[in-house]
Order: structure tokens, then C-alpha cells, then sequence
């Protein structure tokens, strides 16, 4: 089973590789960049949701995090935007600690409301501190530099996050497969049994949902970075679960149906443009069809028709 | 001292007190049966020393320590595993991990070694591996070492717990029920395993049905029946008791 | 002092009482199935949109008051057997999932049919306020009291007092068992959603008079919804109308003494702080696991 989810990643690599050499022109790079994106956050959400077992419906606030830390530190204060970049990821991962405790003493629905809340609040503070942030409107982002270097082009950034995407997926395989993956597993399996055992079912918890929580605010640094643009937008209600959508679509606990679920629900919206004022129609009908037909996500479900584990 | 003594426990439920002021103890190294009807408290009484439950007054130790109202991932640390009554496999998990989260406190949980994969780590990680499979040779699962926990049969399963509390290196084993519904032969087989489990040491704590398994193992029994004590001693001398007799048929004394 | 005092206790509890129709709505679909549903929110917009869209249209008003409260029941009758019944037992992200679609589907056909513009509906008894201790009290806001209050009593002897009422109670306690006696539980929960549909549409009508409608104002009612459910602990009825009252009052003095601009954060952390003290709610039952 190890052996075949590094193969995945060989697959992974090669793919990212040869991509940039055969996409036609510049709309699709920008596409398959907002992809890996997207697919290095939702590896984090995964293990957070199907790994795990819990939910959050208010990711998308902390990526607003990390963007807004992106736009407003270098902007106001004139700091470097590695800096700031990680300065939005400490603040992120402070803020998720330090909520986290009692947050995961909740349950199901419960926890679902508590995250989702908490998303809502990041994003109305996000929407309200216009003389930050730009308001409603948003703001423009400088440009990441490095040593003289100004990340500006492109093909540049799509090297850059092929490399995150690359390390995520090796790091989630790592991760799976070691004795902390396997408690945050036994958790979503049988949570009495893993406490029995000597898991602290809450320390383990907070810790995945920090470490979710960081990778979508790094990420959303690097998204305002190669935007060169942010709006409230990215840290709404609807981005949260379009997040979460990407999870289960792709499919819970599963490496590489994080990253299909990601690049099939970047592609659609662009692919549903065709249908002038029927998008959301469709957006909706497409989510239902899915989760109807295929309630454990696409990967697990053809995995299991194709006898195939994992 | 004894390894495990138990003062006065009781828990309520609302109005229902379905562990009433119970005391005994444990010496180390034997095997340890409680019994009773259905609803006597037996598995609550369980879920009060394995940290499952928060007693409403009483006093648990282990070792001397007071253990009452700690949590079960406190408990594991001091060596105390147990299995349950209704099983509580890990269904997303394959059969051998689900042994080696048992060794959970045994191994390195570091998050960023485990994200970088380091040597020590892994190594570790492979050693524990083989020790499970060894495991699952010592409680009859060879068969399935390669199998996933959902498709394994329930006899199977059973065993499976046994094996991921016995790779905590426990002292004080709890088993909840381990024969219901088993057959026979299956029976049988898991009398032989538990007294194996003994004669490495660990000390067994048991509640069971099946009275012939009961009296086969045990060095000493305490009879619960609607959640109080009703008495305590060797397997003889809980057979002779009147109490016991006058619950078992029926008849209140 | 105090009329601005009694000012804000009113808009708050009139916002309020659609707050506990909607959190209404999300109890009784928990209790039938143990779904949160997402698309709660948009039955309240589908209730006022189709309100101003008959009355325009030229119909009388109780005639269209009626069909916009029975058009979005019939919807919610669709949705469970078209999305909920296939799916019973998935797991709580999966069912979100295809709440959350079935929203954006009803948002959808809402912004091609009836237009993304913003609507009123006249007030059903005049515009004439009503002066009490100096504070204003819009005839409409009493509409919205006195039919959530009127609307609370019926649920109240359905389910105390009807057959009917009671194998819905039954069911939401223990579904197997219900099924068992024999209920029909398949029907419970259907009729579950056709009536937290209606209570959500009614909700809407009500108060679109006060504060307007538009085909995306759903999302925003439907939380605040959730929210109240979820302070009077998820499941109790009595809890989600408290619940209801409570958001909206709590609402209204915020934005009022506090801060107008954070006003649709405040029930957020009002959720999260009642939630860090009291993980099920104001009066969510206590449960004890059993192993």
C-alpha cells in the first residue's frame, strides 16, 4: 500500500513537470497554478476532515489570514513579503491554537457551527477595516521578491508551486504513515478506542487543525502574491466550503483525491462560464449529483469499483 | 499493596445509580473476574476505572495513586488497557494498524519527523510492524495480517482488540466480555489466550458471561447485581454463597 | 434612553421571530433526519421573492401570501426525495455538501426567474407607526410577533396533542423504534421538510415589508437561523425559539450601542462564546456515551 501511494507521487511529480511544456497558452498555466493552489490547501483540509474526521466550515478565514497579512503588512508597514507572509501564518496558527481547545470539545454540528463562525467573523473584520484593507473592494498586493529577484512571471510561480504542491504531497504520505497519522486515524475511527490506548484525542485534534490552518494561510499569501490582488471574497462563507467541497469530492482520507477534487472544482467554474447566468444553477446541481451518486468522493468510490485499495 | 483498589465507587446517572459504593482490590499478577446479570453495572463499572466514565464519589488507586476522574489517555500512560464490550475497531484502518496504534505511547508522535519521514523514525516505525504481525501470531490472527479491519469476521475482531491493548506493554488488562458471541470452539480458544496473557504477567481484569470460562480462570470473583457488591472471594466461595445463588435464580432474598 | 432602549428591543425581537421560524425550521429537519440544512435560508428568501413576485403580478394579496408559502413547501418536499432520501445515513460533510448545493441551485433559479434586483412588499396593515413610550413600533413588526407566536402554539399542540405530531416526536427520539410501532418514518420526513420549508417561507414573507428581499439574502438569515437552533441547543424546539429572540435582540443592541458595521458578526460570537461554555446550547440534553 506504501509502496503504491509513493508511485502516486512519482506520478505527481512527472505530471507537474511536463505540464508547462504542453499547455497551449498563458489562460491554462494560470489555471493549472490556481490548481496546485488550491490542492495544497485542501491536502491540509483533508487530513483535517477525512483523516481526522472533523470538520471545519471556516477555512476560507484563515487563508483571508495569510492574504491580508500578504497585502497590508508590505503595503502600510513596508514589510518584506516573506516576512509578512510568515507573520500572517504565526498570527494564523496562534489564532487556530488558541480557539482550537475549546472548539474541539464540540461535536458534529456543533463543531461544524463553531468553525463556520469563526470563518464569518475573519471575514466581516476583513470586509469592515477598510482603511486596511480596501473594504469590500480589496486591495492591490506588491509583488514577492527575493534578493533583487521579482517574482513576476507565470511560468516562475508555476515552478514555485509545483514545488509546494510536491512537498505537500510527499509530507501527507509521510504523515499518514507514521505513528501521528495513524492516531489521528484511530480518532476518526473509534475515539474512545484511541483514548483507551493513550491518545489525547484533543491535543491531536488542535494540532492537525493548526497545521490545516497554516497551510491555507500560506497559501493565501501566495495566491494574493500571484493575484496581485485580494477581496473579502477569498476568506467568505462560500469559499470555506468550496474548500470543503474539494475534500469530499475528490475524496475523504484520500492524498490524491485531494488534489482531483481540487483541479476538477478550479476547472469548473471556468467551464460552466459557457452557461451566462445559469452558473450557480449548475455549480449546485453538479455538488448534488456528486455527493448522491458518489457520497464517498470520486477516488474511494472508483478505487473500490476498480478492487483497488487506497 | 494491591495493584488496583477500588473504595466506595459510585456513579448515578441522573436518578439511576448504577454503580453503588463498591469496593475491592486487585493483587498483581492475577486473574481478576467480575460478574453479575445483565445491567448489574458491570461494563460501567469498566468505563469508572478505565477513565471512561467520571465517578460521582469514591476512590479508585493504582499502585497507591489515586487514578478517579483521570482521563483514559492518562490511564495508558500508567499501563492500564482495556478492550470493549461492543467492539471499537477502527474500520478505517487495516487490521495490523489498528495493533500498532496500541504501541501509540511506545513510539515517536513527533508531527514534523513524521512529515520528513526521518530514519529514526521509520526504523522504529518497521520494528513495531513486525512486533504487531507477532502479536496478531500470539492471538490467532495470522490469517489476516495483510487484511483490512472492515472485512475481518467478528471472532476475529474480537481478538484484533486484544492484540492492540496487549502492544501497550499493559500491566492491567481489561476484557469486556471477550467471548460474547462466539462459538464454542472460538470459546474455547479464547480461554486458552487470556490464561496465555496471564502467564506473561499481566494482570487480568474480566467480565464474562460464559460461567465455565469464569471459573476455569479466575483466582478470585465479585458479583455485581444492580450495581452493588453482593459478594467477593474465590471461584468456591462465591458458588457457595446464598446471595449469589438467590440472584442467579431469581429469587430476592 | 429608554425609548431608544425600546427601539432597539423591537426591531431586534421582530428580526428575532423570523430568526426562530428559521431555527424552527432547522429543528425539525434535525429531528426528522439529523441533517443541518443549508438550504433553510433560502426558503426564507424563496417566501418573500415569491410574495412580491405574485403580488405584482396582480394577485390578491392572501392569495399570494398563501402560494408563497405553499410553492417553497412543495420545493422542500422535492428536495428530501430527490436529494436527502437517496443519501440517509451519509455522513455530516456529505449531507452538508448537498444542502449546500441545493441552496445554491434554489438561489440560482430564483436570480434567472424572478432577477437579481432588490424588492419590497407594502406593509399588510399601513405604515401608520405606533408610539409607545416615545419609541416607534412599525404595524408590520407586530404582524411578524403575532404570527410566529400564533405559528408556535399550533407546533405546539401538533406535536403535543395530534397523532401525527407525536410520531414525529417518536421518530426524532429514535428512528428504529419509531419504524418498529409503526410509523411511517419515510413520511415524518418528508413532512418534516414540506413544514420547515413553510415556517422558513412565512418568515420570509413577514418581514420582507421591513427589510427587503433579494435572491441572495438567504445565506446571511439561513446562518443566523442555524445560529439561534444552535443556542437553544440543536433539536429543542422551545430552545430555537428562545434562540430566535435572543440573536435577534442581542443583534439589534449590538448594532445599536456597539458597532453597526460588525451588527451580522454579532450572533457569530455570540454562537461561539455560548458554545466554548456550553457545548450543546443553551438547552441541548446532556448525553452520555455508551461504550
Amino acid at each position: 500500500m506504501q509502496k503504491r501511494a509513493y508511485f502516486g507521487l512519482y506520478i505527481v511529480i512527472a505530471v507537474l513537470a511536463v505540464l508547462p511544456l504542453v499547455v497551449p497558452n498563458s489562460f491554462y498555466l494560470d489555471l493549472a497554478i490556481r490548481m496546485a493552489i488550491n490542492a495544497v490547501i485542501v491536502l491540509g483540509l483533508n487530513l483535517l476532515i477525512g483523516f481526522a474526521g472533523q470538520i471545519s466550515l471556516g477555512h476560507a478565514g484563515f487563508l483571508g489570514i495569510g492574504a491580508y497579512a500578504s497585502a497590508v503588512l508590505p503595503t502600510h508597514f513596508g514589510w518584506h513579503p516573506l516576512l509578512a507572509m510568515g507573520a500572517g501564518a504565526a498570527v494564523t496558527g496562534l489564532l487556530a491554537a488558541v480557539l482550537a481547545r475549546p472548539i474541539f470539545k464540540l461535536k458534529g454540528q456543533y463543531l461544524a457551527m463553531a468553525t463556520l463562525g469563526l470563518g464569518i467573523i475573519i471575514n466581516i473584520a476583513i470586509r469592515n477595516e477598510a482603511t486596511w484593507t480596501g473594504g469590500p473592494d480589496g486591495m492591490p498586493v506588491p509583488a514577492m521578491g527575493l534578493m533583487g529577484f521579482e517574482l513576476t512571471s507565470d511560468k516562475h510561480w508555476y515552478w514555485v508551486v509545483a514545488l509546494m504542491l510536491s512537498v505537500s504531497v510527499w509530507a501527507s504520505i509521510n504523515l499518514i504513515d507514521s505513528p501521528f497519522g495513524r492516531a489521528l486515524r484511530a480518532l476518526h475511527g473509534s475515539e474512545v478506542a484511541s483514548q483507551v490506548v493513550g491518545v489525547d484525542v484533543v491535543r491531536y485534534k488542535v494540532a492537525i487543525f493548526v497545521m490545516s490552518a497554516v497551510f491555507a494561510s500560506l497559501m493565501g499569501s501566495v495566491t494574493a502574491h500571484y493575484v496581485g490582488f485580494v477581496t473579502p471574497n477569498l476568506a467568505d462563507f462560500f469559499h470555506s466550503i468550496e474548500l470543503v467541497t474539494m475534500v469530499v469530492i475528490g475524496g475523504m482520507a484520500s492524498v490524491y483525491g485531494s488534489l482531483i477534487g481540487a483541479v476538477l472544482l478550479t476547472a469548473l467554474p471556468q467551464a460552466l462560464a459557457t452557461f451566462e447566468g445559469w452558473e450557480t444553477v449548475a455549480f449546485g446541481m453538479i455538488l448534488m449529483v456528486c455527493m448522491i451518486f458518489m457520497p464517498k468522493g470520486l477516488v474511494p468510490t472508483l478505487a473500490a469499483k476498480f478492487g483497488k485499495g487506497d | 499493596m494491591a495493584l488496583l483498589d477500588v473504595n466506595k465507587l459510585s456513579i448515578h446517572f441522573g436518578g439511576v445509580k448504577a454503580v453503588q459504593e463498591v469496593s475491592f482490590s486487585i493483587d498483581a499478577g492475577i486473574v481478576y473476574a467480575v460478574i453479575g446479570p445483565n445491567g448489574a453495572g458491570k461494563t460501567t463499572l469498566f468505563n469508572l476505572i478505565t477513565g471512561v466514565y467520571k465517578p460521582t464519589s469514591g476512590e479508585i488507586r493504582l499502585d497507591g495513586e489515586s487514578i478517579g476522574g483521570k482521563s483514559p489517555n492518562e490511564l495508558a500512560v500508567r499501563g492500564v488497557a482495556r478492550t470493549f464490550q461492543n467492539l471499537q475497531i477502527c474500520m478505517n484502518m487495516s487490521a495490523i494498524e489498528n495493533v500498532m496504534v496500541g504501541a501509540h505511547l511506545r513510539l515517536d508522535r513527533n508531527l514534523l519527523k513524521a512529515a520528513l519521514r526521518l530514519p529514526t523514525l521509520t526504523r522504529r516505525d518497521a520494528e513495531m510492524r513486525v512486533e504487531a504481525a507477532e502479536l496478531m501470531r500470539f492471538v490467532g490472527l495470522e490469517k489476516y495480517i495483510e487484511a483490512r479491519a472492515d472485512s475481518m469476521p467478528y471472532g476475529a475482531l474480537k481478538r484484533l482488540e486484544i492484540a492492540r491493548a496487549l502492544a501497550m506493554k499493559p500491566r492491567l488488562i481489561f476484557l469486556d466480555e471477550p467471548a460474547a458471541g462466539l462459538n464454542p470452539k472460538e470459546t474455547i480458544e479464547v480461554d486458552e489466550l487470556i490464561r496465555k496473557v496471564a502467564d506473561s504477567g499481566i494482570t487480568v481484569v474480566l467480565v464474562e458471561h460464559d460461567m465455565k470460562m469464569v471459573m476455569n480462570l479466575s483466582d478470585r470473583i465479585l458479583v455485581l447485581d444492580y450495581g452493588k457488591k453482593l459478594a467477593e472471594g474465590t471461584g468456591e466461595e462465591v458458588r457457595r454463597n446464598p446471595d449469589v445463588i438467590a440472584a442467579y435464580l431469581g429469587a430476592h432474598a | 434612553m429608554l425609548a431608544q432602549f425600546l427601539q432597539f428591543l423591537f426591531s431586534g425581537a421582530t428580526v428575532g421571530a423570523t430568526y426562530a421560524l428559521a431555527a424552527l425550521g432547522f429543528t425539525l429537519i434535525y429531528n426528522a433526519s439529523n441533517v443541518i440544512n443549508f438550504a433553510q435560508g433560502e426558503f426564507i428568501m424563496l417566501g418573500g421573492m415569491l410574495a412580491v413576485f405574485f403580488t405584482q403580478s396582480g394577485l390578491p394579496l392572501p392569495v399570494a401570501l398563501v402560494l408563497a408559502t405553499l410553492i417553497p413547501a412543495i420545493v422542500g418536499i422535492v428536495v428530501e426525495k430527490l436529494a436527502i432520501e437517496p443519501v440517509k445515513g451519509a455522513e455530516t460533510v456529505t449531507l452538508i455538501i448537498i444542502t449546500i448545493g441545493t441552496s445554491l441551485v434554489i438561489r440560482g433559479l430564483t436570480a434567472v426567474f424572478l432577477g437579481k434586483g432588490t424588492h419590497s412588499l407594502p406593509a399588510f396593515s399601513g405604515d401608520t407607526p405606533i408610539e409607545i413610550l416615545g419609541a416607534t413600533l412599525m404595524p408590520q413588526s407586530l404582524w411578524v410577533l403575532g404570527v410566529t407566536a400564533v405559528v408556535v402554539v399550533v407546533l405546539w399542540y401538533f406535536f403535543n396533542r395530534t397523532l401525527t405530531g407525536k410520531a414525529m416526536l417518536a421518530t426524532s427520539y429514535n428512528s428504529l423504534a419509531a419504524e418498529l410501532v409503526g410509523i411511517n418514518t419515510s413520511k415524518v420526513l418528508f413532512m418534516s421538510f414540506a413544514m420547515s420549508a413553510a415556517l422558513g417561507a412565512v418568515g420570509g414573507i413577514l418581514v420582507t415589508p421591513i427589510t427587503l428581499t433579494s435572491y441572495d439574502v438567504g445565506i446571511m438569515l439561513g446562518l443566523k437561523g442555524f445560529v439561534a437552533a444552535v443556542v437553544g441547543g440543536l433539536g429543542n424546539g422551545l430552545g430555537a425559539v428562545i434562540g430566535g429572540l435572543l440573536v435577534g435582540i442581542l443583534e439589534s443592541f449590538g448594532a445599536g450601542y456597539l458597532s453597526s458595521a460588525y451588527k451580522d458578526a454579532i450572533p457569530f460570537v455570540l454562537i461561539l462564546f455560548i458554545l466554548f461554555f456550553m457545548p450543546r446550547g443553551l438547552f441541548g440534553a446532556r448525553v452520555t456515551d455508551r461504550v
